[in-house]
């Protein structure tokens, strides 16, 4: 079996401007959703208690609502999940109360609803904890991008540092994009996922690149864009292969894994799709318009020394 | 060429062998076990106790199936619940005689159904987060200036009895902020009381200061000291929410600092969050009282062995209570007063140190201003008397210890008569146990219950298995030989993280098993790789041993990149990441580092054993080779 036969080198770069206009335009699509209705931040960002409540049978979701209203508790969301007889409740900071008592007084008021509900999980994050959370994860986000330059622009050159990482970042703002346009749940898992995404899909620039270099080295004659055109095409195979196996294994998670994994394998469904779109078809223009050349990447040894030596 | 060095193979045997035994406890499933653990720092996890456990279940022909101690606790399995539970009542009446006030703590636990060697070394299953056990978790802020202030408190009192004993003059003294201010008329008897009280209170840092006719001494705290009263409020805080987690009766908490003013509190397999939080919440007191008769030092005063005698008996005079001290190895029962001369709260500092003079090991004790003039007060009349410490908690007072006063005391003296360094730190324990030295606030809490738990390793464990049956069966039918070689690495690859994660005993969490899953998806990455090369060597005329030589030597330089920056990404989380993102970027980092391994040294010595001999080698069972061309003459 083999699924790519492809027998001349396909001209992706020809059609380089075609390929930035749609990152260009997905892109300004996430910023606008993010600047406009902004992230759905989970409990462990805004701070606040979650509480998973179970009933034997589906309950009312408003009389779940008025009993909390009854506690002064008018602005809870309430919500089922999964089954319709798992409720999920978020409750916002309240001053003077500890996350103790607030969870407490809110079974038992349920409980006097229904005496089958069963208590499955309850999550409270302080305020302060919450904006530390924040603020660790730009900072990881931010340390995971400059350690990827520094080391692609150590392993080959700057400006390929410089293209993988725009590449990427587009990436993780699409993927954020996503989570704003349709408001899903932004939790701690998903910012670990965007940040592993952020790594993993480096790797296929890596894969082109590298093959780059290499077709720098064999074809001497050829020009920038045939050697890029060569490397994609050459590399494709594999890229769609190694993506495929693991998107299998994230859909499995997808599917199976639940709520809790639900949020975690949606993101790095979106990144991997982007992922090998964008490290590709965005991360080689790009580097083509960074003016790439031989000398960038083939450097003869000895003049290196040389230069280093004055 | 494709053959490899005896070594090579050694290697990754050995690798196969030692990752086998440390898997291995994670299949066993788990037995009823009984976990005793020491309530009281008196109370002592040793030999004797070990010895006292064998002893009862064999008394009460109680059949145990293993028995193993660690610094902390000792286990003892049994072969099924009825067991257990029989043998939990039995321990507890051996070893707790006295229901009112228990030394030990019995709790209820699983452990590990591994052969009893796996545990001689070290060989334990994965150790499960709580969102995969069930259980509470807290994280406790501990308000760190309150700490501070407290002991800054404590020493104007200091302060001002100091100037006062020296007669010297000052116009005020008082805590404002951080700093204490003393306010003097002139600039000699400032420098006066800044040389008295440099000797006094070393852990001052003085500055003067001079305004319009007046002369001032700013005191504020050393950075040492602040960093010994962080450190020992921190550890007052932790000690008491230990003596407290252990009256519930919990297995394995775990109670630990996390940053500089912090505090992790774990109880797995704990539902009941209201009185968790409750018992938490407590707050135990701290009496010092008078001893009104004993029976056991004929040169203190009071010595009244009539007395005590008549008050065991029940004739307990008015105003006295009977209480047994327990620190020694036989209970003495003492007469004490009713009044209560000072409270914890006086206490600032509680520490194990050494007598100046004849280096015997002591409990340091410092009280603040209020504490100080009340002992001085009490004490002056009462040399030669003893004194009792009470732990209150749960209302049932505790007498810790009763030393026989020398001298009279006040803002700072020492308790000696300790045996060992070792009793001098439990004393200086307990005395600290009794109160909060900061007060804490709960930033953050998880709970997850029981069903939830077991649902999340199930679904983790599902989603995991079903991903890795796609991706094999889509390997297999792709490559074929090639492929089927490559999941036997993948799957070494995950026997590998499994024993990584168990010799570690880093916390799995739901994150983490998605982290494997996902660990797996990736490390076929490099399969690819190597396979797509080989293939593309083959596609460019080279002869099927060449093939496979290239390909490897050629991806391995590819696979190291890739690998790096997710690595890059995984350190990241780790250091910034908290809790259960923490166990996904531990997987993550030590699923690179396994994946690399098995999918270039464990499928290469698999390939060199399958094809590495065979001389003339025609062809590679990678599946089909496509060579632009070649379609038409297929065709024909």
């Amino acid at each position: 079996m083999e699924f790519f036969r492809i027998k001349r080198d396909i001209p992706f770069m020809r059609h380089a401007l075609i390929f930035n206009v749609i990152s260009v335009i997905t892109f300004l699509v996430a910023v606008v959703s993010l600047a406009t209705k902004g992230l759905n931040l989970g409990v462990d960002f805004t701070g606040g208690t979650v509480m998973e409540v179970s009933y034997a049978q589906a309950p009312d979701v408003n009389k779940i609502r008025e009993s909390l209203t009854k506690l002064g508790f008018a602005d809870a969301a309430v919500q089922t999940f999964g089954t319709s007889r798992d409720v999920l409740i978020r409750l916002p900071v309240k001053q003077g109360l500890t996350s103790a008592q607030l969870s407490e007084q809110v079974m038992i008021e349920l409980r006097k609803g229904s005496d089958t509900v069963q208590m499955r999980r309850v999550e409270f994050v302080g305020p302060q904890v919450g904006s530390e959370l924040i603020e660790n994860g730009a900072l990881a986000l931010l340390f995971v991008s400059l350690g990827i330059v520094a080391y692609l622009a150590l392993r080959f050159e700057w400006k390929f540092g410089v293209a993988a990482i725009i590449a990427n970042l587009h990436d993780v703002v699409i993927i954020l994009g996503f989570f704003s346009l349709f408001q899903w749940d932004f939790s701690l898992t998903v910012l670990a996922a965007v940040l592993a995404i952020l790594g993993y899909s480096v790797n296929e620039s890596v894969v082109v690149f590298d093959r780059i270099r290499e077709n720098f080295r064999k074809m001497r004659r050829a020009s920038v864009t045939t050697i890029i055109d060569n490397a994609i095409t050459r590399t494709m195979s594999r890229t769609i292969i190694t993506h495929g196996s693991t998107q299998l294994m994230v859909t499995s998670m997808l599917f199976f894994g639940g709520e809790a994994l639900h949020y975690f394998a949606l993101a790095l469904t979106i990144g991997i799709c982007f992922g090998i779109y964008s490290s590709v078809l965005v991360a080689s223009p790009i580097v083509m318009w960074l003016r790439v050349s031989r000398e960038d990447l083939v450097k003869p040894e000895k003049k290196t020394e040389i230069g280093a030596a004055i | 060429m494709n053959r490899y060095p005896l070594w090579r193979y050694l290697i990754i045997g050995f690798a196969l062998i030692i990752s086998v035994v440390y898997t291995l406890p994670n299949f066993f499933g788990e037995v009823p076990a009984v976990q005793i653990s020491s309530l009281k720092a008196t109370a002592r996890i040793d030999t004797p106790v070990m010895e006292l456990v064998e002893k009862t279940l064999k008394a009460n022909a109680i059949q145990l199936d293993g028995i193993f101690t660690d610094p902390n606790s000792i286990k003892v399995r049994f072969k099924d619940t009825d067991t257990q539970l029989k043998a939990k009542d039995v321990l507890e009446q051996a070893l707790n005689p006295d229901r009112e006030s228990p030394s030990f703590i019995l709790a209820l636990n699983l452990i590990s159904d591994s052969p009893k060697w796996f545990n001689a070394i070290n060989s334990l299953p994965m150790y499960l987060g709580l969102d995969l056990r069930g259980g509470i978790h807290f994280l406790l802020q501990v308000d760190l200036k309150a700490a501070f202030n407290k002991r800054l408190d404590g020493q104007v009192a200091y302060i001002r009895n100091a100037l006062r004993e020296k007669k010297i003059p000052y116009t005020g003294i008082a805590r404002e902020g951080q700093a204490v201010f003393v306010k003097f008329r002139d600039a000699d008897t400032r420098d006066r009381a800044q040389r008295e009280i440099e000797r006094v209170a070393p852990d001052f840092a003085l500055k003067t200061a001079e305004e319009v006719g007046e002369f001032r001494i700013v005191a504020t705290l050393t950075p040492q000291a602040q960093a010994e009263t962080q450190k020992s409020a921190i550890e007052q805080n932790i000690t008491t929410l230990r003596n407290r987690v252990n009256e519930l009766g919990v297995a394995e908490p775990i109670i630990q600092q996390q940053g500089a003013d912090r505090i992790v509190v774990q109880l797995p397999g704990v539902q009941d969050t209201a009185r968790a939080k409750d018992i938490l919440g407590r707050t135990a007191t701290l009496e010092i009282r008078m001893v009104e008769a004993h029976a056991s030092d004929p040169a203190a005063r009071d010595y009244d062995p009539a007395k005590i005698d008549a008050a065991v008996k029940g004739n307990i005079p008015f105003g006295t209570e009977l209480f047994y001290e327990r620190r020694g190895p036989t209970a003495e029962p003492l007469l004490v007063s009713k009044q209560v001369v000072i409270t914890g709260e006086r206490l600032t500092k509680a520490a194990p140190t050494f007598d100046q003079r004849d280096q015997r090991p002591v409990v340091a004790i410092e009280l603040d201003g209020q504490g100080a003039r009340l002992m001085r007060d009490a004490t002056r009349d009462s040399i030669k008397r003893r004194m009792a410490v009470l732990l209150i908690e749960k209302g049932k007072p505790e007498v810790i210890t009763a030393p026989v006063i020398q001298d009279q005391l006040g803002g700072s003296f020492q308790i000696t008569g300790s045996k060992s360094p070792r009793e001098a730190s439990d004393l200086a324990l307990l005395l600290r146990a009794g109160a909060l030295a900061a007060p804490m606030d709960i930033i953050e809490e998880r709970t997850v219950g029981p069903s939830l738990g077991a649902e999340n390793i199930r679904i983790g464990f599902h989603s995991t298995w079903i991903g890795f049956a796609a991706v094999s069966a889509f390997m297999v039918a792709y490559y074929l030989m090639f492929g089927l070689i490559s999941i036997v690495a993948l799957a070494i690859n995950v026997f590998f993280l499994i024993a990584l994660l168990s010799m570690l005993q880093a916390t799995l969490t739901l994150p983490g098993m998605a982290g494997i899953a996902l660990t797996v998806g990736m490390a076929i990455d490099a399969n690819v790789l190597i396979n797509e090369r080989i293939r593309e060597e083959l596609r460019n005329g080279n002869t099927p041993q060449a093939a496979i030589h290239a390909g490897y030597d050629r991806a391995w330089g590819t696979i190291i990149d890739s690998n790096i920056t997710t690595l890059i990404a995984g350190v990241m989380l780790f250091l910034l990441g908290s809790g259960p993102v923490k166990g996904f970027a531990v997987v993550l980092c030590l699923g690179i580092g396994t994946s690399i391994f098995s999918a270039v040294m464990v499928s290469r010595g698999i390939v060199n054993l399958y094809y590495g001999r065979r001389r003339r080698l025609e062809s590679l069972s990678i599946g089909q080779i496509w060579k632009p061309g070649a379609e038409v003459k297929e065709k024909a």
